[in-house]
């Protein structure tokens, strides 16, 4: 940031009375495609979401606003901006109009270090992955305030059922992400991609490591799942037992809030894993740093575009194949299950790292052949 | 900039602060908090302390904060100011309150700081992770075994009488 600040006011002297005032708008810029980007993958997300399910259960869709029907979530959008917001007489009025908003940050701030491309992140914290698991806390606050708030019975059940899913599956969530951390040495996002590269192809991801980050990656994408409140976790808004959840009272763009936080949720969760343990953005065979940068940076997106898009596909998949847990089944499955076996995956990836030197299984066999 | 940006957070802090402590009504206090702990987390930045930001973000928002609001709204009537938030004591606890202020005010003004002027924003979690498993280590693994005791004293007493009940709910297991 300080070198693009630097190399502005070079091209422009004008500006070097005030170079604040260049990275603060540097910072919005930056700030202001992020947001767009996750906004318009909302839209996207639900037109996904609408034609998949419709292919699953033998229907057709959406398909009457533009070509097979994707402009229908910009219709979608324009309907929720002009429907009226309804705040209930008997509702806390600030408390309800405050709850989707700290929802909406604490999805979107996570998009902060999702590495995009090879250079292409808003910011490469070092201490990312944990900034992630930082920021989505303030979604359990938001879903009680928004299940309180709003002084209804189906609202506060669903509120409460859902900060009891998100607490208890933070635990395996941050747990399952640890052997990345643990292989990488580092918890940039960027940093574990770099060191999933190499000769090896695809046998560099974090997947093929060890046994222990290969069961790792499907224990986070059942943990992120329950976390994300989507089927068959989806306790929180179980239709044929609330209404809808937390949201029940909602309407209008304040409703729309909760949808883009949603859809948000699963482009990051998918984004996380395919940094994590799918590679992120090398492109197989290639060096990236070797390519010109246009051309690193785009080929690089493409890849870590392709990868997450192929999960959040699949996280809609299951969501209209399989039934939803009962609130019991849930938490035994987070505390007797989940949270022991991430326990046990990070003890063997520790051990791993310990006895092989960070030597994954690919590269061990590579080694016997010189 | 970081000036401004400084005493926009500490204005963040302090005024949510004064919600937590003068609002009638608990969950405003709550949600004040929030903002508090929001706060010191940006100040911890500042003071390039990321991990200790993130750990506060994480520790307190994610854990603290909402056990204590899931505390506010298991009680009744919460909203009842007389009922949630009464005042008793006004004379002492005024008294306390200067005495701790006078007390706080004059060691911040007296004691020399050591002021460290041009902070880099450099990684700390290395640092930190080493000195937990080396100096630190005994400290560290007592608080754990304490934290273990904790949980387990827990889960025990929210466990029904055993023989009372012979189909307990799961769902107890997960608070």
């Amino acid at each position: 940031m300080e070198q693009l600040t630097a190399l502005i006011i070079q091209k422009v002297p004008a500006l070097a009375v005030a170079p604040w005032a260049v990275t603060l708008l540097l910072i919005g810029i930056v700030a202001f495609i992020i947001l767009q980007f996750a906004m318009v993958f909302a839209g996207f997300g639900t037109y996904l979401e609408r034609k998949i399910a419709a292919d699953i259960q033998g229907r057709i869709g959406p398909n009457r606003v533009g070509p097979i029907g994707l402009l229908q979530f910009l219709a979608d959008g324009v309907k929720l901006i002009l429907k009226e917001d309804i705040i209930p007489t008997a509702a806390d009025n600030h408390l309800f109009r405050m709850a989707p908003y700290l929802i909406f940050t604490g999805s979107f701030a996570a998009f902060v270090v999702v590495p995009f491309g090879f250079s292409l992140i808003a910011a490469d914290l070092n201490i990312g992955i944990y900034y992630v698991m930082a920021v989505t806390s303030l979604v359990s606050i938001g879903v009680l305030l928004a299940g309180w708030a709003s002084n209804n019975k189906w609202s506060m059940l669903g509120g409460m059922r859902a900060a009891a899913q998100i607490v208890s599956y933070e635990i395996p969530v941050g747990m399952a992400l640890i052997p990345a951390v643990l292989v990488a040495g580092s918890l940039s996002t960027q940093d574990i991609i770099r060191s999933q590269g190499g000769f090896l192809g695809i046998f560099g991801w974090n997947l093929f490591h060890n046994p222990f980050s290969f069961f790792s990656f499907f224990l986070y994408m059942v943990a992120a799942l329950a976390e994300t409140n989507r089927t068959p976790f989806d306790i929180p808004e179980a239709e044929s037992e609330l209404v809808s959840g937390y949201n029940t009272e909602y309407s209008g763009i304040r409703f729309g809030f909760f949808f883009m936080a949603e859809y948000a949720d699963v482009f990051v969760v998918s984004a996380l894993a395919t940094a994590c343990f799918l590679g992120g953005w090398q492109i197989p065979f290639f060096n990236a740093a070797s390519l010109p940068a246009v051309w690193a940076n785009l080929l690089s997106l493409g890849v870590f575009m392709a990868k997450a898009l192929a999960l959040v596909c699949v996280i809609i998949w299951i969501r209209w194949t399989l039934p939803r847990l009962r609130v019991d089944q849930l938490m035994r499955m987070s505390w007797k299950y989940m949270v022991p076996l991430t326990f046990f995956n990070f003890l063997g990836v520790s051990l791993w790292v310990l006895i092989f030197k960070g030597k994954g299984i690919p590269q061990l066999i590579a080694s016997i052949f010189g | 900039m970081v000036d401004l940006v400084f005493v926009l957070l500490s204005m963040l802090t302090v005024v949510s602060a004064l919600i937590v402590a003068g609002n009638s009504n608990v969950i405003y206090s709550a949600v004040g908090l929030l903002f508090t702990f929001m706060g010191v987390a940006g100040l911890y930045v500042l003071a390039s302390a990321d991990f200790l930001a993130a750990t506060q973000m994480l520790v307190y928002v994610g854990g603290i904060l909402v056990l204590i609001l899931f505390a506010v709204f298991l009680s009744n009537r919460i909203s009842d100011s007389k009922l949630s938030n009464p005042t008793h004591m006004r004379v002492p606890s005024a008294i306390v309150c200067i005495a701790l202020f006078g007390l706080m005010s004059h060691a911040a003004v007296n004691t020399e700081w050591a002021v460290k002027t041009g902070v880099e924003y450099a990684p700390t979690t290395a640092v930190l992770g080493r000195l937990l498993m080396t100096k630190y280590l005994l400290p560290f693994e007592v608080v754990s075994v304490l934290l273990l005791a904790a949980l387990i004293g827990a889960a025990l007493l929210s466990r029904p009488e055993s023989g009372k009940a012979a189909c307990k709910p799961d769902m107890e297991e997960g608070k």
